[in-house]
């Protein structure tokens, strides 16, 4: 409970800086005690040396929020995230459902206060109202459509308009404390200076698009002036089916059993939501706690639970069960929209052959996901990087590249070193060896010249000059020379076959 | 009409029955073939891939207003380790136009693996084909496994081409059986010092159902033509005009009057 045990003790959450330590949050005894958020640790050390520290967790934080936005949709049809400590409900019309609105607010404070969170409530016509009433105004304040927001919220500080840290600054130097000051100053003028005044502001912001970084565009959000887009939080339910067992199962062909039962089971889940599952991971609990966990994606969204059995299967191999495992839970933590087809699908792949998304499953599940690739072209020059390989099913967005014509069939991985034979260095191959067999250079054609990625390399890579070349027996190549002779980037160019044309 | 005269028809039924002999455009061609080449060069895999193009064209639907536009099947190509370390990888600015952009390429580190890949493919009925290349003569590649292959690929109707990079022609039930060499190329048009449109030695040594030969092959302009062996000399005929002084073609080989005569 708040303010008993272990938060009697001044106690802060700390993230780790490049200066240090620096405190993320406090709680009311460290407040009492003298540190504040974004003090660094050591100075707050000073003040209060029994003071108790935790590491921070952001992402953990925002989870929570995520949960809180979700449950909070018992008081408004929907709501909103507001990082990092606030949500936001729409309670239009809800209301009268709890008792009124001051009711309904008791009521947040009272389910709160029951899960142990302390908490500022308001309730306002707009998202920015409310957040102002609720950050700096009076607790529980209730303000309505009817009453004049003007005046009501006249009274508060500027920082009320949830505005950056800088813009804050300028409005203090500027003498602009309070929402009031603004207000008047924007929709007043009633005489010359407070017109000039108002152009002076309209120009200082003229430029700032963002609302948290513009004044008065927080200022028209905040009186319901212009519309403020909220994104609404919706929960989303993964798939999930599991078994608790009643004997733990020590051996293979049972938890082949449980396994198949479970795929029905996710088939006929995803089928109601008309998905299919991307990724499945299936979790087996041991007796002993230990939890082990395959992971599994799929080319295609499928919901076909031989087909989702099969691949399972191979990963199942080297589990070691222990002393038995008593729960199997198998959940879609990916999923895509799959519409609807006619069933009877198993008995026509085995007389019709399988589709191209189940045989790329298999194939990348017994032989690892790189090695099913599809080969794009890339954009730029040089050979090796003209090409990327890419998962077979995904469709690769169009690359603009200038035909090029008499490329090679084959290239090697690594082009390959060959010692050439030529009139000139600068000319025609005449023979060359690879592979510890010569070759007669019976026609060529080139070279053409390819510069390096200058703006990828350094400036001592040299050039290429590339050769097509057949040989006596007609086999065919595509060599080049690295580099020409003085250009300064090292001694005689070396010649290197990169690839074999058919 | 006597019986003695013979429409086109029956004079090429004639032919085809007497001779049996492979020639490029065939409908039925066999579902399994076997390609051995060497790695010092890309000559296997460059007639496995003008073999599947010329069968891809001749299998395909007729035109009519249900035929499909373009074929959109993907093309799988499986190579295992050694044959990338030998061979290189297929490129995809190389590649045959209508492949560039259908292409799935599995590279399996064992040959059992390899083995397995092709299976797939051949089961998997959204493919145009299946280009296999496997190095040397691995232990699991034996008769048991190319049987498997043969009957995956007859059951449902893929055909496999399968590239043997330096191995021995040991038992298979390959339907066809080729050894590839390259060949020397035409000479272009416009720059006879460049290399030509890539022709291909290609023997026929065992095959069911056609008799052996020898063709020097080219795929050219859409389609794959062959030249007898036998009808090509050693040299470069195309060094000098083809028959220098005199204007009639020399009635080599069979004419259509002795067909008709037998």
């Amino acid at each position: 409970m708040p303010g008993e045990g272990a938060d009697a003790d001044p106690t802060v959450l700390i993230t780790e800086t490049a200066h240090g330590p620096r405190i993320h949050a406090v709680n009311r005894a460290g407040q009492e005690a003298g540190a504040m958020a974004g003090m660094m640790l050591a100075d707050a050390r000073t003040v209060c040396p029994s003071i108790q520290t935790a590491p921070a967790d952001p992402a953990g934080d925002l989870a929570c929020l995520e949960k809180l936005a979700v449950w909070a949709q018992r008081w408004g049809p929907w709501s909103a995230l507001d990082p990092p400590d606030g949500v936001l409900v729409d309670t239009t019309a809800a209301a009268h459902l709890f008792g009124g609105e001051t009711r309904l607010l008791a009521d947040v404070e009272a389910a709160f206060a029951a899960r142990g969170y302390a908490v500022r409530t308001s309730i306002a016509p707009t998202a920015g109202a409310a957040w102002a009433l609720a950050h700096y105004g009076p607790p529980r304040s209730i303000l309505s459509a009817n009453d004049n927001m003007n005046r009501a919220l006249a009274e508060l500080p500027v920082a009320a308009l949830r505005l950056d840290d800088d813009v804050l600054t300028v409005l203090r130097r500027l003498g602009l404390k309070r929402l009031g000051d603004l207000a008047d100053i924007t929709t007043g003028a009633v005489n010359r200076s407070e017109e000039a005044a108002r152009d002076a502001l309209h120009r200082r912001f003229r430029n700032r698009k963002s609302p948290s970084a513009n004044p008065l565009i927080r200022l028209d959000q905040l009186l319901g002036r212009v519309p403020e887009p909220l994104l609404p939080v919706i929960p989303q339910q993964m798939p999930l089916v599991q078994r608790r067992l009643m004997e733990p199962l020590r051996h293979r062909s049972l938890l082949d059993r449980v396994l198949a039962d479970l795929a029905e089971d996710m088939t006929r889940e995803l089928e109601g939501r008309g998905e299919g599952a991307r990724r499945l991971e299936l979790g087996l609990w041991r007796v002993d706690g230990e939890v082990i966990v395959r992971r599994l994606e799929l080319a295609a969204a499928t919901r076909d639970a031989t087909h989702i059995t099969r691949l399972f299967e191979e990963k199942l191999d080297n589990i070691d069960a222990g002393f038995g495992i008593e729960t199997v839970r198998l959940r879609a933590s990916w999923a895509e929209p799959l519409a609807a087809e006619q069933g009877d699908v198993e008995a026509a792949a085995e007389r019709h052959g399988t589709s191209l998304a189940a045989c790329i499953d298999r194939l990348s599940v017994r032989l690892g996901p790189d090695a099913v690739r599809r080969p794009v072209p890339h954009a730029s020059h040089l050979p090796e990087r003209a090409q990327s390989w890419h998962p077979p099913l995904e469709g690769a967005w169009p690359v603009q590249t200038e035909p090029v014509r008499d490329r090679p069939l084959k290239l090697l991985d690594q082009p390959e070193r060959i010692a050439v034979l030529y009139a000139s260095p600068d000319g025609y191959p005449q023979r060359f060896r690879w592979r510890g067999q010569v070759h007669e250079v019976m026609r060529v054609e080139g070279p053409e010249r390819i510069a390096p990625e200058w703006w990828r390399v350094r400036s001592t890579v040299r050039l290429r000059d590339y050769y097509r070349i057949e040989d006596a027996d007609g086999a065919r190549y595509w060599i080049y020379r690295h580099g020409i002779v003085g250009d300064g980037r090292g001694g005689m160019p070396d010649w290197f076959l990169q690839g074999l044309s058919a | 009409m006597s019986a003695h005269t013979l429409s086109a028809e029956e004079i090429a039924a004639i032919s085809k029955a007497r001779e049996g002999r492979w020639q490029p455009g065939l409908r039925d061609q066999p579902l399994h073939s076997e390609i051995f080449a060497s790695a010092r060069d890309a000559s296997g895999a460059g007639l496995a891939l003008a073999l599947a193009r010329d069968a891809l064209e001749a299998t395909a639907q007729p035109e009519g207003p249900l035929a499909e536009a373009d074929d959109r099947r993907h093309v799988l190509w499986v190579q295992d380790a050694r044959a990338v370390q030998m061979g290189g990888r297929p490129y995809v600015h190389g590649l045959p136009e209508e492949f560039r952009e259908r292409l799935i390429h599995v590279e399996a580190h064992k040959p059992e693996d390899a083995l397995f890949a092709l299976e797939e493919g051949l089961k998997c009925r959204d493919l145009a084909c299946v280009i296999g290349e496997i190095a040397g003569n691995p232990r699991v590649l034996d008769f048991t496994a190319s049987r498997r292959l043969s009957l995956a690929a007859e059951k449902h109707g893929i055909a496999l081409w399968l590239v043997r990079i330096e191995a021995e022609a040991d038992l298979s039930s390959a339907r066809m059986r080729w050894r590839a060499r390259p060949a020397v190329s035409k000479p272009p048009l416009w720059n006879a010092d460049a290399p030509g449109v890539p022709a291909w030695q290609a023997e026929l040594f065992r095959a069911r159902g056609h008799a052996p030969g020898q063709w020097t092959l080219t795929y050219d302009k859409g389609r794959l033509s062959a030249r007898s062996a036998s009808q090509v000399p050693g040299t470069l005929e195309h060094a000098a005009p083809p028959y220098p002084g005199r204007l009639v073609r020399p009635t080599v080989g069979r004419s259509l009057a002795a067909v008709a005569r037998a």
